[in-house]
């Protein structure tokens, strides 16, 4: 308590010599922020726990430079990489919440691109596209999703350089205005890295999203459905842990992106079965539960047994 | 002679900070913020050419600054000014507009009289600046 007093009066004239840590922790609110990630986030462990760990980074250079332990402004820009579907832009949302509360950017929006906007189609386009971008981004998070779009090897004249070069200038020189998450395929980054290595060295922080296990892909479909005022039956819940065996193995598979579009499909079905009897009578039981056969109707099931 | 033109033109110019300050203020009211330029200070002079276009949509101060930066680079010997536009229903006009870069020297206005009927005055203001062609008027080549 009497710590907690000192570094209060403290804390009117700077320098600070003295900080309660878990004072700070709660001030700045990222406990929550940090607490929500682990909650509504199903299993992608190694990157709430990279998070957890720039989290603290932060807090202690937000507390060092309350010292006036002089460092130079944290260099805050990462790269994202993972298949699709692995929730790379929902943890950007995040992260940007986070770094928003510590005060390393000033408001806290996320701009979300891709190749389109930031490339132009004709001479002298580019550049100011890439800006007007960069301009809405300021203060907040550049979030550019299959970044590796902006180089393209097989054509040396492709503006996607132009605009290369302005974010690695902006990078640079406005580190304190501006964050950018580069995002995009593993293997495809790491060749866009090789080939841009300005890049590379101005990223602090490479984090990889693992896939979901199967039994973390049916957490999140139950999370969908829960949200969505769904739920599913014993036998379908069944069904769907069958289906989501045999739709990981075929092509196109985009992680939790296929469970929602799954989802979407199963409450489609279930909406048709509904409707074909007009004569019965409904109780709210009938309308959130998806029952076995809504799942089983899939085109995956078809392509299994026909396959073997 | 200084020219007075807009908000704030009695104060001190502003600096990098303060004019961010503003901007922000623009902002957070949802107007856009313009960059113009110009090097024909006459008062009756209200069309100033424009920096790039209107910035709409931008959360943070430090992109009117980086574009500020960029205009003063090119045009830092003239007069720029930042003009904040609300679009909202019923304003649909400047809300606030000041100058953030002026010439190091400002010439002043020549007056002229011009007798009329009836030993009537009229009067003209013309910069001396005006006298040399555009582009050069401030010791630009």
């Amino acid at each position: 308590m009497s710590m907690a007093a000192t570094a209060h009066d403290v804390s009117e004239a700077a320098p600070t010599d003295q900080v309660d840590l878990r004072r700070e922790f709660n001030e700045v609110g990222i406990g929550e922020v940090l607490d929500q990630l682990d909650r509504e986030l199903v299993g992608l462990k190694p990157v709430k726990t990279r998070i957890r760990e720039i989290a603290s980074l932060l807090l202690i250079e937000r507390i060092r430079k309350r010292m006036n332990l002089t460092s130079d402004v944290p260099t805050l820009h990462m790269s994202f990489t993972g298949n699709p579907g692995t929730g790379k832009t929902t943890v950007a949302l995040r992260i940007a919440s986070i770094l928003h509360k510590l005060g390393f950017v000033r408001r806290g929006q996320v701009v979300s691109v891709t190749r389109d906007e930031l490339v132009g189609q004709y001479i002298g386009h580019t550049a100011p596209k890439t800006k007007e971008i960069l301009k809405k981004a300021m203060g907040g998070v550049l979030f550019i999703d299959e970044a590796y779009y902006l180089h393209r090897p097989d054509n040396e004249r492709d503006y996607g350089q132009e605009a290369i070069e302005i974010l690695l200038q902006v990078m640079e020189s406005q580190r304190e205005d501006l964050v950018v998450i580069l995002a995009g395929y593993g293997d495809r980054m790491d060749k866009f890295f090789a080939s841009n290595p300005g890049f590379r060295s101005r990223i602090a922080h490479h984090i990889d999203f693992p896939d979901y296990t199967d039994d973390e892909l049916l957490a999140i479909a139950e999370r969908m459905l829960r949200d969505i005022n769904y739920k599913f039956s014993p036998d379908a819940r069944e069904a769907f842990i069958r289906y989501i065996g045999l739709r990981k193995v075929q092509p196109l598979f985009s992680n939790a992106r296929s469970i929602r579009n799954a989802l979407d499909r199963i409450r489609l079905r279930q909406a048709n079965r509904l409707v074909a009897d007009l004569d019965s009578v409904l109780t709210a039981d009938d309308i959130i539960s998806l029952e076995a056969s809504d799942v089983f109707a899939s085109r995956v099931f078809l392509k299994a047994s026909s396959g073997a | 002679m200084r020219i007075t033109q807009g908000c704030f033109s009695f104060l001190p110019d502003l600096t990098d900070e303060q004019i961010s300050r503003q901007v922000q203020y623009c902002l957070e009211k949802g107007w856009a913020v313009n960059i113009e330029f110009t090097d024909d200070p006459h008062p009756r002079n209200n069309f100033w050419e424009m920096w790039g276009l209107p910035m709409f949509d931008l959360r943070d101060a430090a992109g009117v600054l980086m574009e500020l930066t960029e205009c003063r680079k090119v045009y830092g010997d003239r007069y720029i000014r930042l003009s904040a536009f609300d679009s909202s229903h019923g304003w649909e006009s400047v809300r606030l507009s000041f100058i953030v870069n002026r010439p190091k020297d400002e010439p002043g206005f020549r007056l002229d009289r011009h007798e009329v009927a009836g030993r009537n005055i009229r009067y003209t203001t013309t910069p001396y600046a005006a006298d040399r062609p555009e582009g050069r008027r401030y010791g630009g080549l």
